[in-house]
């Protein structure tokens, strides 16, 4: 059983991570079932707003800083990350389920010799244990799964927990400064896609698929985004056609999503396509083809041609 | 230089998923198996850096029998040789990796390349495990990879951009799509390959750290509803959004 909570508060730039907000919310509701302590960690340079972290339900974070941890270095951030939770004893671990996530928690893992489960998308109290669901096969199946292990890992798939604040409670701030760091994996360079959010921590997407034919129509997808707020997403025939970047690819081998609504236009749904978005919360699908397979999943439609839908649909949007 | 590349033998990404009645796997009756589609990458970028600084290449994948399968393709590709890690047993991750790093420790070699994650469970942490288990660098989902004499400079995508990083081997790298365009296997290359051996070891496992209790299907969403054919449905569907799934 676990006494001992340890939450990982991921920042980049100095800005908590939302999905780092969504891990102390669901730990600080689990630890608070179990009796547990619980606690948070962060680790970068200047960071902002930190004793927020207590309206999540946590009301203590140790800050571990040095100039030379402003940007993300995995040598660095696993070696502090690792001695911080040895040093508290910490027997239960959340991360939010990102790349650092994904980095720095089967490096504790392996130092712990801890069971981990990532990308959970809930964890359950089942008298004392904790039964973690992990989709797996792209979402196609789901695991139940459980650790065999006193000291338990897991990591939370993005926007799938809700971050809501609870209180107006501030955590206390506790910063460690750090004399030595080990850059034997340095980040040089950081590049920023300027103004685009990440289609795996967007609410909104709005993908396009083959259907668009050209890249120049994508300007429509985009212009309905910017008018969301959303994200812009694409399936695998647009990016393998060079329309879209990689980095916009939603699918089996692109990336796993769950906003609160995705909006599919001129996407045929192909398997490995649903499979990384059916577990969006709202799919809308417009396609011309009334029985695309992507009506299968979609809460609402309109089978019809996207070069009409789209440009009704920013002007309806804009009154 | 010796180059490792470790590579799974995966259901296709077309499988229809069906749980088998131990509730605890799926169902591989009528399921194709291929190699892992991040592994083609891997494989692509081991045999680009033996052509640059020479050595070799070998395969290591663990699994049952079947994983030959998806050894004997590596080896068309150009790889030089391949070792199966044998069991029967459903392993976790965590002793999947020590079982690889152990191997890798034997192969001794300094540079490990791995998918950035395996279709099946999709878990995307092997190269990580084995890196902190041999204390090697690791690059997790590498976009570009450039290797001169010990040191790496590599790229990778995080949410919402790009980032550069230094390091030095011995190190792993996990392979993106984008990182190359794996290359085929050529009439030669399937030939050669029948005539390489696959050297088998029986691995022993001292015990999971999770267990997976149950597997099962998601819910199913119910049937949604078409609202129109063309344009004029839009200020119905906008209606919709607003006031029935409050998402907008
Ligand atoms: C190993 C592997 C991995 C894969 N991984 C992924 C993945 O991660 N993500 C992914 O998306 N795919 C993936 N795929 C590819 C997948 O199988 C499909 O080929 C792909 O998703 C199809 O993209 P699409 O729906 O845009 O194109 P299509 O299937 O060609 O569909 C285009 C759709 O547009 C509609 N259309 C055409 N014109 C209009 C119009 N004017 N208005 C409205 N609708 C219109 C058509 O009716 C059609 O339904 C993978 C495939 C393999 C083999
Ligand atoms: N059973 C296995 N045998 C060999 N390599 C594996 C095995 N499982 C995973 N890998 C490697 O680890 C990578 C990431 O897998 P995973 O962490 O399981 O998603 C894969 O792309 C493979 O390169």
């Amino acid at each position: 059983m676990a006494n001992k909570f340890l939450i990982y508060v991921e920042q980049r730039d100095g800005n908590i991570k939302k999905s780092s907000f969504e891990a102390l919310k669901k730990g600080s509701e689990l630890a608070k079932l179990l009796n547990a302590k619980i606690e948070a960690v962060v680790i970068g340079n200047e960071i902002g707003n930190l004793e927020d972290i207590g309206g999540y339900g946590v009301n203590k974070v140790t800050h571990l800083k040095n100039a030379e941890l402003t940007n993300y270095s995995v040598s660095a951030y696993s070696e502090l990350f690792i001695k911080f939770a040895e040093e508290i004893n910490a027997d239960l671990i959340l991360l939010a389920n990102t790349l650092m996530g994904k980095d720095i928690a089967p490096a504790l893992a392996v130092k712990l010799n801890c069971g981990l489960v990532v990308d959970c998308t809930e964890l359950e109290v089942n008298n004392v244990n904790i039964i973690a669901t992990k989709p797996v096969y792209a979402g196609k199946a789901l695991t139940l799964v459980e650790t065999n292990t006193p000291k338990s890992i897991f990591t939370l798939r993005p926007n799938v927990f809700t971050a809501g604040k609870s209180s107006a409670m501030k955590a206390e701030v506790i910063v460690q400064n750090i004399d030595t760091v080990n850059l034997s994996n340095n980040v040089t360079k950081v590049v920023k896609t300027e103004g685009k959010l990440d289609v795996s921590e967007a609410d909104i997407i709005v993908s396009g698929g083959r259907g668009l034919k050209a890249a120049e129509n994508f300007g429509m997808i985009e212009e309905l985004a910017a008018q969301l707020g959303a994200a812009t997403g694409a399936s695998r025939a647009a990016v393998d056609a060079g329309w879209r970047p990689h980095s916009d690819q939603v699918g089996q081998t692109g990336k796993t999503v769950s906003p609160n609504l995705y909006i599919a236009v001129a996407i045929s749904g192909a398997i490995q396509h649903l499979a990384g978005m059916q577990s969006s919360k709202f799919i809308v699908a417009i396609n011309k083809d009334k029985d695309a397979p992507i009506f299968g999943v979609a809460d609402y439609g309109i089978a019809g041609d996207a070069f009409e839908v789209i440009p009704a649909l920013i002007e309806e949007l804009k009154k | 230089m010796k180059i490792v590349v470790c590579v799974n033998h995966v259901p296709d990404t077309a499988t229809r998923v069906n749980i088998s009645t131990n509730q605890k796997t799926i169902d591989s009756n009528g399921v194709t198996y291929v190699v892992n589609p991040y592994d083609e990458f891997a494989i692509e970028e081991a045999l680009k850096t033996k052509e640059a600084v020479g050595g070799e290449v070998v395969a290591i994948s663990l699994g049952n029998e079947t994983n030959k399968e998806t050894l004997r393709k590596v080896l068309a590709m150009g790889v030089d040789s391949a070792v199966l890690l044998k069991t029967e047993e459903a392993m976790d991750s965590l002793s999947v990796a020590k079982a690889l790093a152990q191997e890798i420790k034997i192969q001794n070699t300094e540079l490990v390349f791995m998918g950035k994650q395996s279709v099946d469970y999709d878990n995307a942490i092997m190269g990580q495990y084995v890196a902190a288990i041999l204390d090697f660098n690791i690059v997790a989902a590498a976009t570009n990879f450039n290797l001169s004499g010990n040191k790496i400079i590599a790229e990778r995508e995080i949410e919402g951009g790009k980032e550069t990083i230094e390091t030095s081997i011995p190190a792993v790298i996990t392979a993106q799509k984008g990182l190359n365009e794996p290359r085929y296997a050529s009439l030669k290359g399937i030939m050669a390959a029948k005539k390489k051996v696959i050297e088998e070891k029986e691995i022993i496992i001292s015990g999971n750290f999770v267990n997976v209790i149950e597997m099962k299907k998601p819910p199913q969403k119910a049937a949604g509803k078409i609202v129109g054919v063309d344009a004029s449905a839009v200020p119905e569907l906008v209606r919709l959004l607003k006031e029935e799934a409050k998402v907008i």
